[in-house]
């Protein structure tokens, strides 16, 4: 494929109005900024005007140091309904997406969230409950954090769980301050300042490690993917307070000496972390606290069909062994009166039990305190609780089978024409190398990306693990058809054809998609984070160089647009 | 890039310029150019003590972030500043102007546990 000759992109049509567009233009905004569509005085809401009272309280703020306070209204875009709607609209559309276009981002599991989970979270009892309305009034909203606590669970075979944490690395963060306050509490908090990670796991473990004061030392794989055992005895002492492995790995391999990894890790007296982004391809088959782990991070946004992106916020409850349970952040939903049994039976069936009482258990005298606001990001777990209800036992096993099995179609679909520098049996992903394009044919990974995008695929996941040469890992989910999957073999298969024939057409991609390619490079070195109204005025300014000021204090230095 | 003669190398794919007591260190050309356009990087302080082998600094590039290891144990006497505002110019002139730091060497026999040119290129093959 070339710049002449862009390919169909969809029945909308959308692929040949792009090309168009960006017909010899290296960078074409289709869709102007909102800013640019304002004029003075259109509204889509008219507020009323505050109360003489409001006013007075809001100019006699005494707190707010009077060179902080505005003193003209900001400069924010003035549009009408249906010119906000239609910008927005557009732009959604120009976006790379889950509901518009299959989204094999490795690592990630993109996997469709289905729309019941959007209805039940939308339900009026559950979308305006408050999180400080007293328990009486919440018993439903308890009843469905601790039905989904037992779940996961179940699902993770650990005795206990805690809904808190809102993202994955959250997740991991707390099952380290958890793991922190185990060895302080048996007197061996001095003693362990070391936390092993291997070289496959997600580069989120050793941040973490190193968040809550520990060294970490990375443990490197051997020739099949997996943790070098002796690699691993020999770094283990009574100065190591955890392994943190993420199972399967980032190379979507399945530990298959998990057994033997464990049982060092305990004999050495260290707490076993198991990174459970990965649940995906082992839901129903493994049980990550029955096999002997300690703690698990679970990505509701991931495994259990939260919004993820974008969309979040996410969810990254943990389950902890019996050993950490006293640890668990407060406070935790529980059953006070009634039956559990009964309980779990009647919510099955979609009955509630009469008389029975939950509550919020904060009398954890060992627990590390709270770690998030209020009870976690419930509206998600709402999601995720109906999205399990939907699929029952046999649904959720066959969830780990379609994406294991899509996934190992991928990959024998696809080894001919790219390196497989581990080839094994994948579970929910495949790594492939882009390496033999770039020696034959000069072609990178990052420019067969930038081509996948021209055939209206989210590339997957690119450069990462770092321990494969130009990675390209693909995650394609159980929620694809064998149509996708065969469309996105075809395009694969393409571009390698592509990179021998015609190398620098890729360097070229994309062509069909609203902005070409980017300068990724001068955007992170020079980041141009601020709009510039054409006729600005000092309270704008100000403003906009306040914000920028505080992201400099922030110590940020990517931009985040 | 060819690599130049007058160099040593480590495997972590830096490489040091000895000069007295001194020397002066960076990363080679294939490693700036397997990490693709630099975007920012962490340098360490003048006057911080380097251990041959041990992280010093991150580079960040679009497609990852990197730790950089020293080849040379010693004390640091002098970052290059430049890199601070154009870590493009590792991308660049890696072996020049692309210059990292300089370090008054603590211990030069360390050098015989770098690669020479020949080597490296075999390693790099």
């Amino acid at each position: 494929m070339s710049a002449a000759k862009a390919p169909e992109r969809d029945a909308s049509g959308r692929g040949a109005a792009f090309a168009s567009a960006v017909a010899g233009e290296d960078l074409a905004i289709v869709e102007p900024l909102i800013f640019d569509r304002s004029r003075p005085e259109r509204r889509a809401v008219r507020f009323p005007r505050a109360s003489e009272e409001a006013r007075r309280v809001g100019a006699g703020q005494p707190e707010i140091p009077a060179a902080l306070r505005r003193e003209t209204p900001p400069r924010l875009p003035e549009v009408g309904e249906l010119e906000l709607l239609r910008h927005f609209n557009r732009l959604a559309h120009l976006n790379m997406a889950i509901d518009l276009n299959f989204y094999p981002l490795g690592s990630c599991t993109m996997k469709y969230n289905p729309k019941v989970n959007e209805w039940a979270a939308r339900l009026p009892g559950l979308a305006e409950s408050h999180p400080l309305d007293p328990e009486e009034l919440s018993q439903g909203s308890l009843e469905i954090m601790w039905l989904l606590a037992e779940l996961l669970g179940d699902i993770s075979g650990f005795p206990a769980i805690s809904l808190q944490p809102a993202a994955g690395a959250h997740g991991e963060l707390t099952g380290m301050l958890m793991t922190r306050a185990f060895h302080r509490a048996n007197g061996e908090g001095e003693q362990r300042t070391k936390v092993l990670v291997p070289d496959s796991a997600h580069g989120t473990n050793p941040a973490t490690a190193t968040m809550v004061g520990y060294e970490t030392v990375t443990i490197r794989s051997n020739e099949r993917g997996g943790i070098d055992l002796g690699a691993l005895r020999g770094a283990l002492g009574p100065d190591v307070a955890a392994l943190m492995i993420t199972n399967p790995s980032t190379l979507g391999i399945f530990e298959d000496q998990i057994d033997q990894v464990i049982a060092a890790v305990k004999d050495a007296g260290a707490i076993a972390y198991m990174d459970g982004a990965n649940l995906n391809a082992i839901l129903g088959r493994f049980r990550p606290g029955e096999a002997g782990f300690d703690v698990m991070h679970f990505n509701l946004h991931k495994t259990f069909s939260t919004p993820h992106g974008g969309g979040g916020p996410g969810a990254g409850p943990v389950g902890v062994s019996e050993r950490l349970e006293p640890y668990l952040p407060a406070p935790i939903p529980v059953l006070v009166e009634g039956d559990p049994g009964e309980v779990r039976a009647n919510a099955w069936r979609g009955r509630s039990t009469p008389g029975v009482r939950f509550a919020l258990d904060a009398d954890r005298p060992h627990s590390i305190g709270k770690v998030r606001s209020h009870h976690g990001n419930f509206g998600m777990f709402v999601r995720a609780y109906t999205y399990i209800r939907s699929n029952g036992d046999a649904g959720l096993r066959g969830i780990s089978e379609d994406a294991v099995l899509a996934a190992n179609y991928l990959r024998i679909r696809l080894h001919d024409v790219y390196d497989l520098p581990y080839d094994r049996l994948s579970k929910h992903e495949v790594v492939f190398s882009g390496r033999r394009q770039k020696r034959e044919h000069g072609v990178t990974t990052l420019d067969i990306a930038k081509a996948i995008l021209d055939h209206g695929i989210h590339p997957p996941t690119i450069y990462f693990p770092l321990i494969v040469e130009e990675a390209l890992m693909v995650e394609p989910t159980e929620t694809e058809t064998l149509e996708t999957l065969d469309h996105f073999v075809g395009v694969m298969r393409d571009i390698a054809e592509q990179a021998a024939s015609d190398p620098e057409s890729l360097k070229r991609a994309p062509v069909t998609t609203p902005v070409g390619r980017l300068d990724e490079a001068g955007a992170a070195r020079r980041p141009d984070l601020r709009h510039s109204f054409a006729n600005d005025d000092s309270g704008a300014r100000a403003g906009a160089e306040a914000a920028v000021a505080a992201s400099a204090r922030s110590g940020s230095r990517t931009p985040t647009t | 890039m060819a690599n130049p003669d007058d160099l040593r190398y480590s495997k972590e794919h830096e490489w040091v310029r000895v000069d007295g007591s001194q020397a002066t260190i960076g990363i080679t050309s294939f490693a700036a150019e397997e990490l693709g356009d630099i975007v920012f990087i962490e340098l360490p302080e003048v006057g911080a003590t380097l251990s041959q082998f041990a992280t010093f600094g991150v580079v960040e590039s679009v497609k990852a972030v990197s730790d950089l290891y020293s080849p040379v144990s010693g004390e640091v006497v002098e970052v290059n500043e430049a890199l601070r505002d154009t870590p493009e110019l590792l991308n660049a002139d890696a072996f020049g102007e692309g210059w990292i730091a300089r370090v008054e060497l603590s211990d030069t026999a360390e050098l015989d546990a770098l690669m020479d040119a020949a080597a490296y290129a075999d390693e790099t093959a």
